[in-house]
């Protein structure tokens, strides 16, 4: 019996875009009087459903402003979806925007932890893994350095170092795999290949279709925040480039 | 409820890393570091006691040395302001956080306002180190001050989540607040007795300037405050302001912990 570890049902969200700018208190009240305050509806998702499955490896395809962001965005919980849910199950890895939770007076050691808890591991946990971290971010000398004078290839380093200790259960990957020198990228594929093997859950977003086909044995596409594809890899991506050309 | 303390606890290790992390960045790259915890109430208060004493010819209220009176009230004061600035900023000081990874946000406003009343409770020293050198002799009341700094801390937390709340929709909430601050400042009797204030103005016919101290919960917990530990006296506890600081500060948490509840899933869309 397969488990579900994904599951995404109606999945719905809306923005609202006002359409003229607001911004003081002065326009807001002159505007309101005025019944010149209206939003535009925008649904950026509409409709999302799927479901995952341990070891399934999907790819999000879709053009720009499709929603592929946004829809992370909902799975990992930053955004809480309008309507519909999602559940999961186990850690996640969010491989996106590396290092989001650094602290720039921070030195590497001390983002370590920070960036871990962020992460929701515990500081035993981290102690342990330290060397290991240090090891694989390749920054032994620099690790007593305040972040800021790190540069931005040294941060996706230690980013991906830290996000990836654990044995996920889900990971999150949005054109990370491109951090780095050469040699770096090759370690963190590398990294990555071996996550799957084990059996970890993918969610992929790239616009690179051969990469994605590399990766994932599922897709869905996206256009205008609705599926308007799903399946499996070689279908979809038939469809998407018929789509792009 | 249960999913609630469950997810604290997950995130226990996190609220813990963002308290120690305003600790530290608070003084590094300063020279003298933790020490101006302790130095800048000192200083503070000595220029304060500087004005008073030469400008209105006080030294000491009530029997308790004029230094002493007033550092006890910046102390509190202090904390109160620090705390609920910090919370004011917390949600969009974190807005990089906020926006790439899930973190339950009130660990936020709750991370500020703990590592600023650590930083208070350091501070609280320079209070004993005060009392050995004007002789203020405490009594066992001074056990009692637990209870205006646990209200102090409640009311702190209580105007924090509110302010926290209100600065994400509202930015010019940081500049209104630092005019109430003032007025709260100046309605918390830290500089001068109230007691002859309320003499004063009782005469005058204007007793409703006693009840507007006597409605700032942070002048019933500084005069709370002062009296276990400075005057030896137990808590008044059936007094007006005491009754109005518990209040207020009780309302203030439900207030401040529904209302960001209630709005916290749209603090991305607007941050």
């Amino acid at each position: 019996m397969a488990k579900d570890i994904i599951k995404v049902e109606d999945v719905g969200m809306k923005f609202n875009l006002s359409k003229e700018k607001v911004d003081s208190l002065k326009d807001y009240i002159i505007k309101s009087i005025k019944g010149e305050i209206s939003y535009n509806e925008f649904w950026a998702l509409k409709d999302i459903n799927f479901t995952l499955q341990k070891g399934d490896r999907l790819g999000i395809l879709g053009l720009n402003g499709a929603g592929k962001s946004t829809l992370l965005k909902v799975i990992v919980g930053v955004f809480k979806p309008t309507e519909g849910k999602v559940t999961k199950k186990g850690k996640i890895a969010p491989l996106l925007e590396l290092g989001a939770g650094f602290d720039q007076q921070y030195t590497g050691r001390e983002n370590i932890f920070l960036y871990g808890a962020v992460l929701g591991f515990s500081r035993s946990f981290l102690e342990e893994k330290y060397d290991e971290i240090v090891e694989f971010a390749e920054l032994e000398e620099f690790i007593d350095v305040p972040l800021k004078n790190y540069s931005s290839g040294m941060k996706a380093r230690l980013g991906f170092a830290i996000a990836t200790i654990v044995e996920p259960e889900i990971l999150i990957l949005d054109e990370v795999l491109s951090v780095g020198d050469a040699k770096f990228r090759k370690k963190s594929e590398k990294k990555v290949m071996s996550m799957f093997d084990k059996g970890v859950t993918v969610l992929f977003v790239s616009h690179s279709i051969e990469q994605v086909k590399k990766l994932c044995n599922k897709a869905i596409l996206l256009e205008k925040g609705k599926i308007i594809a799903q399946g499996d890899i070689e279908e979809v991506a038939k469809i998407y480039e018929s789509k792009t050309k | 409820m249960n999913a609630y303390v469950d997810n604290f606890k997950k995130y226990r290790g996190l609220l813990w890393e963002l308290v120690k992390k305003g600790i530290k960045l608070k003084y590094r790259r300063s020279y003298l570091g933790i020490v101006w915890t302790l130095l800048e109430p000192i200083l503070t208060t000595m220029v304060l006691v500087f004005v008073f004493q030469n400008l209105f010819n006080r030294d000491n209220v009530n029997g308790v040395p004029f230094a002493m009176y007033i550092l006890s009230g910046r102390l509190l004061y202090t904390c109160f302001s620090g705390g609920t600035n910090v919370a004011l900023r917390s949600i969009r000081a974190n807005s990089g956080m906020i926006k790439k990874v899930y973190v339950p946000k009130y660990l936020y406003p709750l991370a500020g306002i703990l590592h600023n009343f650590i930083i208070f409770g350091i501070s609280l020293i320079v209070l004993v180190l005060g009392m050995i050198v004007f002789k203020v002799k405490p009594t066992w009341h001074v056990f009692e001050a637990i209870i205006p700094l646990f209200l102090l801390f409640l009311l702190v937390l209580g105007v924090g989540m509110i302010l926290s709340t209100i600065a994400v929709f509202f930015r010019d909430m940081e500049y209104l607040w630092s005019v109430l601050l003032m007025l709260v400042m100046y309605a918390s009797a830290i500089f001068y007795d109230a007691e002859k204030i309320f003499a004063n103005v009782a005469e005058k016919g204007q007793g409703y300037i006693a009840t507007i101290f006597k409605c700032n919960p942070l002048y019933g917990i500084i005069y709370a405050f002062r009296r276990t530990v400075l005057y030896g006296e137990g808590i008044n506890y059936t007094d007006a302001s005491f009754i109005a600081c518990v209040c207020v500060s009780v309302v203030s948490v439900i207030i401040g912990f529904v209302v960001f509840y209630k709005k916290q899933d749209d603090f991305i869309l607007h941050i």
